[in-house]
């Protein structure tokens, strides 16, 4: 759906905006694959420790020009801030202040990456707690502080050093347009698994992208979100086995031909389900998207018992089934990876939505407590909740709520569902494999939620 | 009974759901429903810009526009444009004829693979000017000056005005195929509740199978219909019992055949996937059935030697022969309903030591058929007959239930118009 706010604040209304206090958002950077795009300007670099260094060298063998000093009027791609080392809030001082200065010389769409220990209050002394839940409250702070269309975001260490692969992977992620929607967000790497990828592969295309060669079950494809999630998978190098319900099946069709793909025509919520997707795939399940989701809003007041326990069904009880018998009968393959759609609405509850704040939040219950099962085969099961993305159901909203809806993130616009697509090949992406048990937000810092 | 030469498999297939004529489907066009169902085979099967053998197709009801249906679909469709396709015709056996054809061609190693298909609209079906009005048009474009156009113009008439429809009635007698069959029923004595209770099984095999997710791999909804639309899960034999005979009113005997018990004018289409064995497993394909034999016939019924629909009652016979088997060696029995009394007919004609005797050649009766294994999916009373959809709607569902229920073998019969029939057997590969 068009937002044409964000087109005349761009365009013939831009003066009347700025003088009024208007919200401005702009056109976000979206996935660019030519170095010419997302190295385009150099990334400042600030912190003292071991592993600014590390980082710095990184960005240098890919390709990027890196700064540790800000140079005065030179445009920056993006501040990476490496405050692993800090143990107590006082040493955050120097660095955060620089950051500040720098501020003003972040090109349009810039990005700031801090990078630095997760918080842990059951290992940490409180000192080091401080610190580390410190920095998220700076890191958040500053994303409600970017302007034109920019972002800042966190790179958490669980455990791990700068070394970790997936450090790497989450700053491709973060530097890269995949990342445009994100922000205020927090990206844990919570081990050593995970291929090193340089960032040129990591935004390569078909045999040469991040999931080349590997086949991606997609629920719920058929159309929206869905639809473009397996358009991305497929971009990056998968094989898409899209699934939909029976009557989904033209568009699904359609999606699955564009793409490439082969389509399964079935309903999630039947027992039989997980057998008929693995036998579909035709051998072990390399990667399954959770996407497939339906709303049945009402006022709890108003609740019928189809309403909720149709939503339970498809939203969380599908998914749960279909890992656990997968699972049972050994239909995973080593090192597979499963990414679950959240929502927002799971995260800070939503007015008409018990039924589905309920299943999406028991989305990132069963997220957080899968995690140790498909660590052992070497996998990652991980979530993503996507704020307000532009789609058909968004578009049913009457005019003013959705207006002010889209205004109520950071980025001042709803997001695409190319955004969240995004996101969830990032996690899918064998690079990924440090990052564990986790939720990530594609909402544009919405303050529903926050 | 693979012989050696036998390398075609059925691997699976694709329909649209099949929707009563000027109903759902009504602004749609042959083209627009096979293009549909060969995209939604396309995407079953992840055929996206690949290149098949060959692609068969045709309808019965053909607008002259187009003479290269098949062809003109695949273009449409997200095949490989380099992939050939050719028309078939053999009335409402054309969907099995081109099953056929593709098999043998595989079979004799010319193909690797096909889609065989079919389609028909009753809804958007070629309306033509009549022959007096036809023939004005043509001298028309043949005059050259202003004085003869106008003089050719002067000769039409009102009455030249009036569009000829399609019918289904047979350009030899004029009868419609009901009016013929309706001979035919009387004469093999059939009665109202033995078509009546044919028509209620086949609604409610029909209706089981798409409930218990039988065709969710085998078709693809279109244009938001997900399901057959002439399916009456809840009639019975009471509703059935209450409907008006709507054929034979003026036979001598009591009129039988009624709207429930007769297929209705349907749109639809179907496919079905065939390749050598060596393609399949190629591409990961789990072979589903073989197409073992087949056998045509063609009766005499201009002079009314032998009713309209009658020709598989003679060329079942000879299939089975050929075959050396008999009715216990099958398992499953797929008999087109075109008419609830065409396949009681046909089982009445096998069971009669006479027909079989003195018309098919035989020594004695061909036997009879257990009701148990007739068309355990429903039929055409039930879905519809699209006409030259209906041979790949069986062949797909009859090749997928040998493999899902672990039997051998079914026979396959359908009934044509022109006095036809095209038989035969599917083995569970």
């Amino acid at each position: 759906m068009k937002d044409t706010y964000l087109g005349l604040v761009n365009g013939p209304l831009k003066q009347v905006a700025k003088t009024l206090g208007l919200p401005q958002p702009v056109e976000l950077h979206r996935f660019d694959s030519t170095p010419a795009g997302y190295r385009r300007k150099p990334v400042l670099v600030l912190g003292s420790g071991p592993g600014a260094q590390t980082l710095a060298d990184l960005l240098l063998e890919n390709g990027f020009e890196v700064r540790r000093h800000a140079n005065a009027g030179e445009s920056l791609r993006a501040i990476i801030a490496v405050l692993d080392e800090a143990a107590a809030p006082r040493d955050l001082s120097e660095t955060v202040l620089e950051i500040g200065t720098a501020l003003r010389s972040l090109a349009r769409c810039g990005r700031v990456i801090t990078v630095s220990a997760a918080p842990n209050a059951t290992q940490q002394s409180p000192e080091l707690a401080a610190t580390a839940q410190g920095i998220t409250g700076l890191t958040r702070s500053m994303a409600h502080e970017m302007r034109g269309g920019a972002t800042a975001n966190g790179v958490l260490l669980d455990g791990v050093d700068v070394q970790a692969p997936s450090v790497a992977t989450a700053l491709w992620f973060l530097l890269s347009g995949k990342s445009a929607y994100v922000s205020g967000q927090f990206i844990t790497v919570s081990s050593q698994a995970g291929t090193p990828i340089g960032i040129r592969e990591f935004l390569s295309t078909g045999d040469a992208g991040p999931l080349a060669g590997r086949t991606a079950v997609v629920t719920g494809a058929a159309r929206g979100i869905g639809a473009a999630i397996a358009r991305n998978l497929s971009r990056d190098g998968a094989q898409v086995l899209g699934v939909d319900m029976p009557q989904a099946g033209q568009a699904l069709a359609e999606v699955m031909n564009e793409v490439g793909g082969r389509s399964l025509q079935l309903d999630i919520t039947t027992e039989t389900a997980a057998e008929k997707i693995a036998e579909a795939v035709g051998g072990p399940v390399d990667i399954i998207v959770h996407n497939a989701g339906i709303t049945r809003d009402k006022m709890l007041a108003n609740m019928d018992a189809s309403r909720w326990d149709s939503v339970i069904a498809v939203n969380i009880a599908s998914q749960a089934r279909i890992n656990a018998q997968l699972q049972a009968k050994d239909l995973f393959a080593e090192g597979a990876q499963v990414v679950s759609l959240a929502s927002t609405s799971g995260i800070a509850g939503n007015r008409g939505q018990t039924n589905y704040a309920t299943s999406k939040a028991g989305v990132i219950g069963l997220t957080a407590a899968s995690a140790s099962d498909f660590a052992e085969r070497g996998g990652t099961i991980n979530a993503v909740a996507p704020g307000f993305i532009e789609t058909d159901m968004t578009a049913k909203m009457p005019v003013l709520t959705r207006q002010v809806a889209r205004r109520l993130s950071s980025l001042q616009q709803g997001g695409q569902p190319v955004d969240v697509a995004e996101t969830i090949g990032f996690l899918a992406s064998a690079g990924a494999r440090g990052i564990n048990g986790s939720t990530l937000r594609v909402c544009g810092q919405n303050m529903v939620g926050a | 009974m693979s012989t050696p030469t036998q390398r075609a498999v059925i691997l699976g297939g694709n329909r649209i759901p099949f929707a009563r004529s000027n109903k759902q489907y009504s602004k749609a066009s042959n083209l627009d429903m096979l293009t549909s169902t060969l995209d939604g085979l396309v995407a079953r099967f992840g055929l996206a810009g690949e290149s098949i053998g060959e692609v068969a197709g045709g309808a019965v009801l053909k607008h002259s526009k187009d003479f290269n249906l098949t062809r003109e679909a695949v273009l449409g469709s997200a095949l490989a444009p380099t992939t050939p396709a050719f028309d078939v015709g053999q009335a409402c056996a054309t969907g099995l004829e081109t099953v056929v054809s593709l098999n043998n061609k595989i079979n004799a190693g010319q193909l690797e693979s096909g889609i065989a298909s079919g389609v028909d609209s009753a809804s958007d079906a070629p309306i033509v000017v009549n022959d007096s009005m036809r023939e004005i048009l043509l001298e028309l474009t043949r005059a050259k000056t202003l004085a003869q156009r106008a003089k050719i113009a002067a000769q039409i008439r009102p009455a030249y005005l009036a569009p000829q429809a399609p019918s289904t009635s047979e350009p030899r007698t004029g009868m419609s195929m009901g009016e013929h069959q309706a001979i035919t029923t009387a004469q093999w004595q059939i009665t109202r509740e033995a078509q009546d209770e044919l028509a209620l099984a086949s609604h409610h095999n029909l209706a089981r199978a798409w409930d218990e997710g039988f065709f969710d791999d085998l078709s693809t909804p279109y244009l938001g219909v997900s399901r057959d639309t002439n399916m009456r899960p809840d009639s019975s034999a009471e509703s059935l019992a209450k409907l008006s005979p709507v054929f034979g009113k003026k036979l001598s005997s009591p009129a039988t055949m009624t709207a429930g018990n007769s297929t209705p004018l349907t749109d639809g289409a179907s496919s079905v996937l065939l390749g050598s064995e060596d393609w399949a497993s190629e591409h990961g394909f789990t072979p589903l059935a073989r197409l073992i034999d087949a056998e045509a016939g063609a009766v005499d019924f201009v002079d009314g030697a032998e009713g309209l629909l009658m020709a598989p009652a003679y060329a079942v016979p000879r299939l089975l022969a050929r075959n050396e088997l008999t009715f216990e060696d099958f398992d499953v029995f797929e008999i087109h309903e075109a008419f609830a009394s065409t396949v009681l007919s046909h089982l009445a004609a096998w069971e009669s030591e006479k027909f079989c005797r003195d018309k098919a050649g035989l020594e004695g009766a061909l036997g009879s058929i257990d009701r148990a294994k007739l068309n355990p999916l429903g039929s055409s009373l039930a879905a519809g007959h699209p006409f030259a959809a209906t041979g790949g709607r069986i062949i797909a569902s009859t090749a997928k239930y040998l493999k899902l229920t672990g039997k051998k073998r079914s026979l396959v019969s359908i009934c044509a118009a022109g006095g036809q029939g095209l038989t035969a057997i599917v083995e569970a590969a």
